[in-house]
């Protein structure tokens, strides 16, 4: 009998799923049905330099009057995305808005993103299940599976106000987060194909998804999130000691069991990865070669895309710091704060993948907003991708600190910074200065969010450390 | 002997030859100035100055008679082939003033200054080039043309002269004053500078005090052996001045006194009179043109007089004229071919002095109502769109009174632009798009409207930019000027046809005889852009460094702290703490190599092979180390 009310229960919690899933594509279409996109796609939040679909259409007609895409300054984005999306830009259904087709691949994109979300989510929880019960806190499991934390993920993608704004905005933002999802899903069902491939499409579009290569190799190696390693370590030696002690036959299986929970790094699924990366990416550039070939070149294309991206020569504003930074800062610093800002990516990467080996999901998840906060034109977009994942931790970060007030933080910055783009650009009351505080009240927000998320982590696996040892003494007294 | 002395004297008339045919060739200087009354009681005066000089291949270092050094050397020294440079206040009135005649369609310029400049050297040096000549044009013209030296404001526009594809630089600088510290360089270069002859009439107050006045500066060189006669620098200076005379009240009063245009001489319009001729001058002549439609409006009334007084005068209007007198009678008339067409009243000032100083006038009795021909279009430019983040560009184009299909190319240029509309009469396009603080956007359109359009309108959209603070202007806040769009039409020619062939040597009437192309320039735009406060870049540095700094430290604190650290040392405090060290030391060895230890042997023997080697090979590395930082 309790087996029937929980498949009911069940049965309603994926209907329960389903629905919202659905509710959120109809209030995307009915977005995109009004008129201009709400001009969502000419807000400085949802498209940047890179990612707006009108530079993207742009490049598209440059390169159909057979004219380098890259020529002016307005595309800057991949060849690929062009011959993508750019078809989509001018086809026109009469009648229907201007860029429904588009609308249409931008709401299919954040769907399956949400499907990846939430796929991944459950092989997280899966194995973390496993693990947990490996280390014999298998109550803690339990209490986790009141709350899919796949599903939880995907519903908060997905019914994000950031999300559905770069959605109907029509931000390549979207299928950016699309490639990065594919990456963590992949890598955490161990396709390395997969993973390869959402790795490398990501890399290609935005640049900053490289750094994700330490936490895709970390989860092939290892498998997915687990407690602290010197825990299994502990239990083993325990259970050795016991299985000395006492009778050794009936604990055989388990020993063989724990050794493969011990987690080795294993080389082969990471080589097999490196080899798909290889290969998908020499693909790719491939095709981009063939693109721009009477257009100057890979070379031009590296100089327009990641050149772009690397030196900040846009300084239209955004949500992030940057824009503002470089055009006030004098000249003859720039190169100095242009390797400061984006050593500081690279400078924590180490630290953070030595403190978090055994987390490499969570790892991801920190460099996405590690990499959102330091990007040179962060949009909504990117917050949408990072705080989508956040609900995958739900369980472990429920002891964070200041979680209100981050919530209230980010619906503050949400309503304050268009209020203080228009007052500065429209109504020329205001000047860049109060536009520039909400930016830099966005940067707060994001670094105490990822700082906070850290260290409950980290607390998180002391706690666990705890109890999992407080347990082994108990079984050893 | 005497064969080897004729060939040496061969040789020398060779080496002469060159020299001799070059001084036969003299340099030559004309001044004429020619005076049209305008339908809007206002009149223009165009001085044209004309110096020509043969070239010979050295006369880099040759001193030249009449012809200005300086622009020789200019022409030498940077291969340039043809140059314009022009100054202009005010703004031609293309429906009052006319834009279909050759004045307009030569002189109207965009305010500023407007320099464009063909060069005869291989492409990749143009840029080089312009970039020079524009450095010693500003320290010769005493004007900051040196500003046209950044590629952001200068252009190669494609289709606007064919002969010269790619070595054609064009650049203006709309915001440029004009002022006499650029008449009084320009004035320079003329032989008799402003002491005597028709430059003795620009009396700067009152010119400057008109409506509009233009400054300019044309060469043509032509270097090539081949062209036999051709072969030489000639410098065109003409100084296009629109001014309203003095309401005069001696004459006749009329009842609709204000419809009379008013009297003028040409003392009462520049305050000065001619003293004579500048005697270096080849020829000096005084011109005053009178307009087609004024011809045909005199006739008129002539015709209306003559009905009604049924006088027998001939319909000579030329001497006996109704409308209008003339107080000296002129030494020549010429008529256009056509019937009721244009004349031209010639006035050679050859004899006049000091004591007999030459003043034309022109005294109006009739009320005369004229208007001049017009361009095919009208085109004026305005922008569309309100705040700080877009705009666009609108062009209207309306038509006139021509019911003929006709061409015409557009040229637009803007600065932080994008085009986007497409219409259906566009026949050929080409844009080469802006790249943000390297090079100006340029569009240039062919088009082709049909016979019975009214008006035309061409929306160009464009996202504004935001600058680093170092370059914005001076005053940021008023905002960024976008040159004039230039429209010509190909199929439409200013010319007149005079029909006395003796005097087209004189160089306005060949200039008013040359089919130029009717070229019509839109206003210039102001665009207004965001500025970032001027006055932050300390506050938004530490600011910004702050945040970054606290996103570092307070991380990196996170990662390192260790709460556990201490109950572990308390949990150990029992074994000593070498001990302790080394035990935390191997397990940490053993936990990565090797798991098949026994666990049992942990305590008794910790010095396994493996620690051994992993030891060897730190020593070692120290030892490496200590060797190479010697």
């Amino acid at each position: 009998m309790s087996t029937k009310t929980e498949a009911t229960v069940k049965m309603n919690k994926v209907q329960w799923f389903w629905t919202w899933v659905i509710g959120s594509v109809i209030l995307r279409l009915i977005l995109v049905y009004f008129p201009q996109n709400l001009n969502l796609s000419s807000r400085p939040e949802v498209s940047t330099p890179l990612t707006s679909i009108r530079r993207l259409a742009e490049g598209y007609w440059l390169k159909q009057s057979s004219m380098s895409p890259y020529a002016g300054s307005m595309y800057h984005g991949s060849p690929l995305l062009l011959t993508l999306l750019g078809p989509l830009t001018v086809t026109k259904i009469e009648g229907q808005p201007d860029h429904l087709l588009c609308s249409l691949v931008f709401v299919m994109a954040d769907v399956v993103t949400a499907m990846l979300i939430c796929a991944a989510g459950k092989k997280l929880q899966v194995a973390y299940g496993s693990s947990l019960e490996s280390v014999g806190l298998h109550q803690l499991s339990e209490d986790s599976d009141i709350l899919p934390s796949g599903d939880f993920a995907a519903l908060v993608y997905l019914w994000n106000p950031f999300t559905i704004v770069a959605c109907v905005g029509l931000s390549t933002s979207v299928i950016e987060n699309l490639m990065i999802v594919l990456t963590l899903y992949g890598a955490c069902a161990r396709v390395a194909p997969l993973a390869a491939f959402g790795w490398v499409i990501a890399t290609h579009l935005s640049l900053y998804p490289a750094i994700l290569i330490i936490p895709v190799v970390l989860l092939f190696g290892y498998g997915p999130d687990a407690p602290p390693r010197k825990l299994f370590r502990q239990r083993k030696n325990l259970e050795l000691d016991d299985s000395t002690s006492s009778d050794r036959n009936c604990l055989e299986d388990e020993s063989v069991n724990e050794k493969r929970m011990l987690k080795v790094f294993s080389w082969r699924p990471v080589v097999l990865l490196l080899f798909w990366v290889l290969l998908w990416s020499s693909y790719v550039l491939i095709l981009c070669g063939i693109y721009v070939q009477q257009h100057g070149g890979l070379q031009e294309m590296f100089k327009r895309s990641y050149g772009f991206i690397l030196t900040i020569q846009d300084l239209s504003p955004n949500i992030g710091v940057f824009w503002y930074f470089f055009a006030e800062v004098f000249d003859f610093f720039r190169s100095f704060f242009l390797i400061v800002f984006h050593g500081n990516i690279l400078l924590l990467i180490v630290p953070l993948a030595i403190r978090l080996n055994h987390r490499p999901c969570f790892l991801a998840f920190v460099y996405i907003v590690l990499s959102s906060i330091l990007k040179s034109y962060p949009s909504v977009g990117d917050s949408a991708l990072y705080l989508g994942l956040l609900g995958l931790f739900a369980y472990e970060l429920k002891d964070m600190q200041y979680s209100f007030f981050l919530f209230s933080g980010f619906v503050g910055v949400s309503l304050f910074s268009p209020v203080m783009h228009n007052l500065w650009i429209w109504r020329g009351t205001g000047n860049a200065n109060f536009y520039f505080a909400t930016a830099i009240g966005y940067a707060l927000l994001q670094i105490i969010l990822v700082i906070e998320s850290v260290s409950t982590m980290l607390n998180h696996d002391r706690m666990l450390t705890k109890l999992s040892t407080a347990k082994l003494q108990n079984v050893k007294s | 002997m005497p064969l080897a002395s004729t060939t040496t004297l061969a040789l020398y008339l060779l080496l002469l030859l060159p020299i001799l045919s070059s001084a036969t060739l003299e340099e030559e200087f004309h001044e004429e100035l020619l005076v049209k009354p305008l339908p809007d009681r206002k009149v223009l005066a165009h001085f044209h100055f004309l110096t020509e000089a043969p070239v010979a291949d050295d006369s880099f270092a040759r001193h030249h008679h009449l012809f200005p050094k300086s622009i020789s050397q200019l022409v030498k020294k940077f291969h340039i082939k043809a140059m314009e440079l022009s100054f202009t206040q005010g703004r031609w009135n293309y429906e009052r003033w006319g834009g279909l005649d050759p004045i307009s369609s030569q002189n109207a310029k965009p305010p500023g200054v407007e320099l464009w400049a063909v060069f005869d050297v291989p492409q990749h040096q143009v840029d080089a080039s312009w970039k020079n000549l524009t450095h010693s044009l500003s320290g010769l013209f005493c004007a900051s043309i040196n500003f046209l030296e950044s590629s952001s404001s200068y252009s190669a526009p494609k289709w606007a002269s064919q002969s010269a594809l790619g070595s054609l630089r064009y650049g203006t600088l709309p915001r440029e004053a004009v002022c006499t510290e650029n008449l009084t360089p320009w004035l320079k270069l003329l032989p008799c500078r402003d002491k005597a002859g028709l430059s003795a009439l620009m009396d700067r107050p009152s010119v400057y005090r008109s409506f509009y006045h233009s400054q300019r500066l044309h060469l043509t060189a032509s270097t090539a052996p081949a062209d036999g006669l051709d072969s030489g620098i000639i410098l065109e200076q003409t100084l296009t001045v629109v001014l309203q005379p003095n309401i005069q009240k001696a004459g006749l009063s009329f009842p609709d006194e204000f419809k009379i245009q008013p009297s003028w001489s040409l003392s009462s319009i520049f305050g000065r009179k001619v003293n004579g001729r500048c005697v270096l001058a080849k020829s000096s002549n005084v011109y005053l043109h009178v307009e087609r439609d004024l011809v045909a409006q005199l006739e008129k009334l002539q015709k209306n007089t003559d009905a009604y007084a049924d006088n027998d005068g001939g319909t000579d209007v030329l001497r006996g004229n109704l409308g209008f007198e003339i107080s000296i009678k002129p030494d020549r008339v010429h008529r256009e071919l056509e019937k009721s067409s244009s004349i031209l009243y010639e006035y050679s000032i050859k004899e006049y002095n000091d004591t007999e100083q030459f003043d034309l006038g022109l005294t109006w009795k009739y009320p005369v109502v004229w208007s001049c021909p017009l361009a095919p279009l009208y085109a004026s430019r305005f922008l569309i769109g309100s705040g700080n983040e877009r705009g666009s560009i609108a062009i209207s184009l309306k038509s006139t009174e021509l019911t003929k299909g006709f061409v015409v190319a557009n040229n637009v240029e803007e600065k932080y632009g994008k085009p986007q509309s497409v219409t259906d009469f566009v026949e050929r396009m080409s844009v080469s798009p802006s790249e943000d603080k390297v090079s100006t956007g340029m569009m240039e359109l062919i088009l082709r409207f049909p016979c019975d359009i009214k008006s035309a309108i061409l929306n160009i959209e464009f996202d504004k930019g935001f600058l680093h603070i170092d370059e914005y202007p001076p005053d940021a806040n008023q905002g960024f000027d976008i040159p004039s769009a230039i429209i010509s039409f190909p199929d439409f020619h200013a010319g007149l046809q005079f029909s006395d062939d003796s005097i087209s040597k004189s160089p306005v009437m060949s200039k008013l005889q040359e089919k130029s192309p009717v070229l019509l320039y839109t206003e210039v735009l102001l665009v207004p852009l965001t500025t970032p406060d001027f006055s932050m870049p300390y506050n938004v540095i530490t600011i910004t460094c702050t945040v970054f700094a606290l996103y570092f430290g307070s991380l990196l604190n996170v990662l390192q702290r260790r709460v556990a650290e201490e109950e572990r040392l308390l949990k150990a405090n029992k074994a000593p703490f070498h001990r302790q060290v080394l035990n935390k030391l191997y397990s940490r060895f053993r936990g990565g190599s090797s798991e098949s230890t026994q666990p049992k042997q942990q305590s008794s023997s910790f010095i396994t092979p493996t620690l051994i080697i992993k030891i060897i090979f730190v020593a070692g590395f120290a030892v490496v180390c200590q060797f190479y930082l010697k």
